[in-house]
């Protein structure tokens, strides 16, 4: 169930919007944020809340690579693995994340804290290499500043 | 140059609406609502020459002129802000730092084609982006430049921000329109076109950020100024992006038509010490690569057209010795696979064979003839997809195997990479 401030949250938008599908994807933007992702359970009362069918939003839950459609953990760590970002040391990056945190790319850490994904391009190709903690760029990045990212974590 | 674009992104709180208005913003909205009909702003933006900067270079007050007149149909304008495209991060230093520019543009363009209702899509990864544009929009409202009757003008202008949710294709204008629809981005088939039949079935424009942006300098300093910077048929500044190994990477704003060379070695410093240049891929990811003995050409939509290649979203990547060109390649293949979006079958399935062979050869596991399969892969995608999409997978691609043949051929011969490309 969507926390009350959400479910606020997802009926203001959708009153803003002439056409009320319009406003589907940052609905499910803020639903993900609320419930981290989106189950089956979740989409169909999205479903409802937007008087639309429950396919319609699943089709684009499962299109669209920001929706996470089983659990991450705390901090999603997306890691870019682009052209910009590998001719600045992108490979040797997410072999020391893979390292460091024990896991392949797509794993989580047995704690849940941590989930380790590669992406495409992020638009940060001028700072590469870069990843992308949730919702928060960290950019240039190199071992060490990798180690004080995870240690403020 | 003058910078003009990015003249305000150091100032301190340069996103703010105050430090915009300090610096002479929102006078272009003013003098665009109070001297000049929607007619007049079309045909200023016609004669200044300005170009779509997302990529195509279509003249942008051509493109506004197609919109339908008289009709009883709301009318849309849509900006663009789903920057994808592989080494491109020109919009989001306008989304971040200066969205007070942009919104004078969306306001200026929305005007000239009778737009009431006005949508800025942004890429869901941008959350500074996002929330400086939320903000900007906010204070817009606030000070009477968008909502009922603008600066007390016969003009209202509402302006939405749809969000995108991590889908190259949705940068693909009729694709971008589906999502806004709240559907997934499957592009359209043309015709027809947006002007006639866009979102929600109604006349629309989609312009880029830069283009945008642009605008309101037009607006004020007018057609003649504008036209006197860059070249022939390719006017104003240009945002360029530099990638890769470069001494100082970053967005370069200068003259359209800047000679590459000047861009990479001047303004970005050149190479790190010690690495060679291998190629250049001058647009974007989706613009065929250069070799070395290209890059003397200039950065305009039609030197560059000359030489092959495009212009594509201005975004320079520089590739250095120590890069295998098949695995740059097989990254890019990969991409256009991710991103793909099922539709039509030269794309789907021709970005997955073209990554699937890239892979095997990348791995040691390349057969003769591979390198011929890859081009004719390319070949039969080019020009047979629904959208754009097919066509930058097979011109990243294609170029690469015929330009650097000889590298394919050493790992087909000897199943790994040249020594200096090795990890």
């Amino acid at each position: 169930m969507l926390t009350s401030g959400a479910r606020e949250k997802v009926e203001k938008l959708i009153a803003c919007h002439p056409k009320k599908e319009a406003a589907l994807l940052r609905v499910l933007h803020i639903v993900q944020q609320d419930q981290g992702y989106l189950s089956p359970e979740t989409i169909a009362s999205v479903a409802d809340l937007m008087g639309m069918p429950a396919i319609k939003l699943y089709e684009v839950a499962t299109f669209y690579t920001l929706y996470n459609k089983k659990p991450v953990g705390k901090y999603l760590i997306q890691v870019c693995a682009n052209l910009s970002c590998s001719l600045m040391g992108a490979d040797n990056l997410i072999r020391y994340l893979k390292d460091r945190l024990g896991v392949q790319v797509g794993e989580t850490t047995p704690d849940n804290k941590f989930t380790l994904v590669t992406v495409q391009c992020l638009g940060s190709c001028g700072t590469a290499p870069m990843m992308q903690i949730n919702d928060q760029y960290y950019e240039k990045l190199d071992e060490a500043r990798i180690e004080q990212i995870l240690a403020s974590l | 140059m003058e910078k003009l674009l990015t003249k305000n992104i150091h100032l301190p709180d340069s996103h703010k609406i105050e430090t915009y208005r300090a610096t002479g913003g929102y006078k272009a909205l003013a003098k665009a609502l109070g001297e000049y009909s929607p007619e007049d702003i079309i045909d200023i933006v016609k004669r200044s020459g300005l170009r779509g900067r997302g990529g195509a270079g279509f003249p942008a007050g051509v493109k506004w002129s197609f919109m339908p007149k008289g009709t009883e149909r709301p009318k849309y304008l849509i900006c663009n802000a789903d920057e994808g495209e592989p080494g491109t991060f020109k919009d989001r230093v306008i989304l971040e730092k200066d969205p007070h520019q942009l919104l004078e543009g969306i306001i200026i363009a929305s005007y000239a084609i009778g737009a009431q209702q006005a949508y800025l899509y942004i890429r869901g990864e941008f959350n500074l982006a996002i929330q400086r544009c939320e903000a900007a929009i906010r204070e817009a409202y606030e000070h009477n430049f968008l909502g009922q009757n603008i600066m007390g003008k016969y003009y209202s202008l509402d302006i939405l921000l749809p969000i995108g949710a991590g889908a190259y294709i949705c940068g693909e204008e009729t694709s971008l329109m589906e999502s806004i629809e709240g559907k997934k981005g499957w592009p359209r088939i043309r015709p027809p076109f947006p002007a006639n039949r866009g979102l929600f079935g109604c006349p629309t424009t989609i312009n880029n950020v830069e283009t945008l942006a642009n605008v309101p300098h037009i607006i004020e300093r007018g057609v003649e100024w504008y036209t006197s910077i860059g070249t022939d048929k390719n006017h104003g500044p240009k945002l360029y992006c530099v990638s890769g190994p470069v001494k100082r990477p970053g967005v370069y704003e200068l003259p359209m038509g800047t000679p590459l060379p000047e861009i990479i070695f001047d303004h970005a410093g050149g190479l790190f010490e010690g690495r060679q240049l291998k190629g250049v891929i001058p647009g974007g990811s989706s613009t065929p690569i250069l070799r070395p003995d290209e890059i003397q050409v200039n950065m305009d939509f039609d030197s560059l057209a000359k030489a092959g290649t495009m212009l594509g979203s201005a975004g320079i990547i520089v590739l250095d010795h120590t890069m295998c060109i098949v695995r740059s390649t097989l990254i890019l293949a990969n991409f256009y696979h991710h991103e793909s979006c099922g539709q039509c079958t030269p794309c789907r399935e021709g970005t997955g064979w073209l990554e699937n062979i890239l892979h095997h050869i990348e791995e040691g596991h390349g057969r003769p003839g591979d390198t011929d399969l890859l081009i004719e892969i390319c070949d039969n995608i080019m020009g047979n997809a629904i959208c754009p999409l097919g066509d930058a997978a097979a011109m990243a691609i294609g170029p690469a195997v015929k330009k650097y043949r000889d590298e394919f051929d050493y790992h087909l011969t000897n199943k790994q990479c040249l020594p200096e490309t090795r990890k």
